[in-house]
């Protein structure tokens, strides 16, 4: 535990060096794309962190001054499959943001949506040597949560506080400076596949690079398609991806589970593929051109040009209807919409209080999603498209970015999360050597 | 599964992805510090090694000091920057050739070799030139503008006679030969130092006309004004124009000058005084006596 404790504190202070510098990339690495882009922090608010929320919720502190996305290969289910490939999409797409930002990164905060992350709730409480709820209290509490044995092999990836509570009240966010006797809290933490990680760990670093965070997709995109509301009153985000399904869970702010369904987008065009004999690619032009989810009268008259290479000619000029191609896709989509009903009823997630369901990321494009899932995930449905940051292109504004863009927001206003708060001191001498040490290797 | 020896030869170049040195190399020269270093820093280092070795062959670098002066010497010889002649303006023939003796021009001299200024000097150190304007002239002409100094007294000292000019500048000596002019004279040790004064009382002793002989200064602080038949008027060392119009209405109301005396002492204003003759002394006491006589008699 002290370990990965360590290696992501030393994550967030590379983040902290990244953000000092000024520049720092982003690199989403999804099953069906890799996109990288290049935030620069100059603006107006750069020195303005400490005081409360700033205007805009400190988006105006960075700007988007590179992007580019490329092809993902070797990405199965979110999770990196053959190294090579994804180290050379992630080149690429690297090169392409850094060309168009005309800077040099070094550092780079990158998430994925895959290595099957499981969600712990955690609590722990103690007393209170004086009266006032001090910081290292705060440590000190987070500390004496009772960790359950999440498996060997496995990594923690979130570890946050989401409630505070001292003697009987409960729901506080931040309880530093208040009177009491008994400090409890509650923890959310994730947990991943280790190997995934150190996979991504690997191939950040053979292109050159320094990690300077890591995030789940199915939080990041929490966080940019989800309006403050909807994560305040509780919340379900679906981000429906190439290869995995996320599904983060919100409430207070906070993201109080999290999920993934190894289903998305890809599956479809393989199930088209399959059904209708044709290539990927052509089924994959057939799912994004005429695909959709409700089939409707008009759609058993619109015939469709399958098409194909394969020089026998009535294979190649056959035609379906559009109800067909939707008839192939419907199930698939149900099945993982199913799937992550089964998630969120195992999540509680009928307790919240509201019980919206935000359906983003690049498979929420098809038509008639909508209707479909509000029949399976229940009546609040909507559709969500990233926040709008400054200087993002057009082109990376569509629900498909979501992640990224979340990881945009992650980068300037990181929650805290456990490795934030200095674990409380076994023995001074022995720490503050520690210090000077670390000091000295921060900043030599 | 993919294979995993790639075959260079048949793989299709499709692939988006940059290599690995393109990639380090693009991320090379996008730091700021390696960009700068060759932007700058190599050009400067070329320009900087390339002086360095031809500095280093003294051959070269006198070939090239050579060939510098050599060109510098062609445009300084265009006939448009030649000077040809010389004209003085404002000075007389005496001075005229003074200049010329002193000038040290060898025409035709390119105007770039004049040093202007310097001949300036020069020409100001001939004592009968006050100032001098020098300037070249298109057309190839050194034209200097003279203004002589204007003698007004002379002065004759133990040494020699000479001119002098209002400020008590020298103008030119005066050979006893040619010792004829109409100037005021005056004389004495520091005489030249107080010629403003001296033609001042001079102006007012204008009156007395061809009795004035001239003005010799005493002990390099006050005039005496001397007139004809050594007559003398001591003048006191400030303003003696004062001094000297009293003697001078004295003249005129009495006859004074004329009257047989040595000198009239205006040293002190209080208590002038003046010297009479030997004969008039005797003449005087004769004249007493035979008052004397009367009354007894």
């Amino acid at each position: 535990m002290t370990d990965l404790y360590r290696s992501q504190r030393a994550m967030r202070n590379m983040r902290q060096a990244a953000m000092q510098r000024g520049v720092v990339a982003i690199l989403d690495v999804g099953t069906w794309k890799v996109a990288c882009l290049i935030l620069r922090f100059d603006g107006p608010e750069r020195f303005r962190a400490d005081d409360g929320v700033s205007s805009m919720a400190g988006q105006s502190s960075f700007r988007v001054i590179g992007a580019a996305t490329t092809r993902s290969r070797g990405v199965r289910f979110g999770e990196i499959d053959a190294m090579q490939e994804t180290e050379r999409a992630i080149r690429t797409a690297v090169q392409g943001a850094q060309k168009m930002a005309n800077v040099r990164v070094d550092h780079v905060i990158a998430c994925f949506s895959g290595a099957e992350p499981r969600s712990y709730g955690l609590s722990g409480a103690i007393e209170l040597q004086d009266t006032t709820v001090t910081e290292p209290d705060i440590g000190r509490v987070m500390s004496v949560c009772d960790v359950p044995d999440y498996g060997e092999g496995r990594e923690v990836l979130h570890a946050q506080p989401v409630n505070f509570a001292l003697d009987h009240r409960a729901g506080l966010s931040d309880p530093r400076g208040m009177i009491g006797h008994r400090l409890a809290v509650d923890m959310h933490m994730l947990t991943v596949d280790r190997s995934a990680i150190q996979n991504l760990i690997h191939c950040v670093k053979r292109c050159d690079l320094e990690l300077a965070g890591i995030a789940s997709s199915a939080y990041s995109s929490g966080i940019a398609a989800m309006v403050e509301d909807e994560q305040e009153l509780g919340g379900a985000c679906i981000d429906l991806g190439g290869g995995a399904t996320g599904i983060s869970v919100f409430l207070k702010k906070h993201m109080i589970y999290a999920d993934a369904v190894r289903m998305g987008g890809e599956h479809v065009t393989t199930d088209i593929s399959k059904g209708l004999q044709v290539s990927m690619a052509a089924a994959e032009r057939i799912k994004t051109v005429h695909g959709g989810a409700m089939a409707t009268g008009m759609d058993d008259r619109d015939m469709i040009e399958i098409g194909g290479d394969t020089g026998d000619w009535d294979h190649d000029r056959r035609a379906v209807s559009r109800a067909e191609v939707i008839g192939i896709m419907r199930p698939r989509i149900e099945e993982i919409l199913e799937e992550v009903r089964e998630r969120l009823d195992a999540a509680g997630f009928e307790h919240l209080p509201s019980q919206q369901i935000v359906l983003t990321g690049g498979g929420s494009q098809i038509p008639g999603l909508e209707g479909l899932a509000s029949r399976i995930l229940g009546q609040q449905v909507r559709l969500g498209r990233p926040l709008r940051v400054q200087g993002l292109p057009q082109a990376a504004t569509g629900p498909a970015f979501a992640s990224a863009v979340g990881l945009c927001l992650f980068a300037t206003r990181p929650q805290d999360e456990w490795w934030d708060f200095d674990i409380p001191a076994e023995g001074y001498p022995a720490r503050s050597i520690r210090r000077a040490m670390k000091w000295f290797k921060d900043n030599w | 599964m993919q294979p995993l020896i790639l075959d260079r030869k048949s793989a299709i170049k499709r692939d988006p992805a940059p290599s690995r040195v393109a990639y380090r190399l693009q991320r090379l020269w996008l730091t700021p510090m390696f960009r700068s270093l060759l932007r700058t820093g190599v050009p400067a280092f070329l320009v900087v090694g390339a002086a360095a070795i031809f500095v280093s062959d003294e051959a070269r670098v006198d070939m090239l000091t050579q060939k510098v002066t050599d060109i510098r010497r062609s445009v300084e010889e265009r006939p448009e920057f030649m000077v040809n002649l010389l004209t003085l303006d404002g000075a007389s023939d005496e001075v005229a050739q003074d200049i010329r003796e002193i000038l040290p021009l060898d025409f035709p001299v390119s105007s770039f070799d004049l040093d202007l200024e310097e001949m300036r000097q020069t020409v100001l150190g001939l004592d009968a030139v006050l100032d001098a304007q020098l300037r070249v002239r298109s057309g190839g002409i050194l034209d200097i503008a003279v203004t002589e100094r204007v003698p007004v007294v002379v002065w004759r000292s133990r040494d020699a006679v000479e001119l002098l000019d209002v400020a008590g500048h020298r103008v030119a000596p005066i050979t006893t030969h040619r010792f004829s002019t109409d100037l005021p004279i005056i004389s004495g040790e520091g005489a030249d130092r107080a010629v403003a004064e001296a033609l001042r009382l001079l102006e007012s002793a204008s009156v007395l006309g061809e009795r004035v002989r001239g003005l010799v200064r005493m002990g390099e602080r006050r005039w005496d004004l001397v007139l004809t038949g050594d007559q003398r008027i001591l003048l006191p060392e400030t303003q003696p124009e004062l001094a000297l119009e009293r003697v001078l209405a004295l003249h005129q109301a009495r006859e004074l000058l004329s009257r047989d005396i040595v000198a009239v002492d205006m040293r002190h204003g209080k208590r002038p005084t003046i010297r009479l003759t030997e004969h008039a002394v005797e003449e005087m006491r004769r004249m007493k006596n035979i008052e004397l006589g009367e009354n007894r008699g």
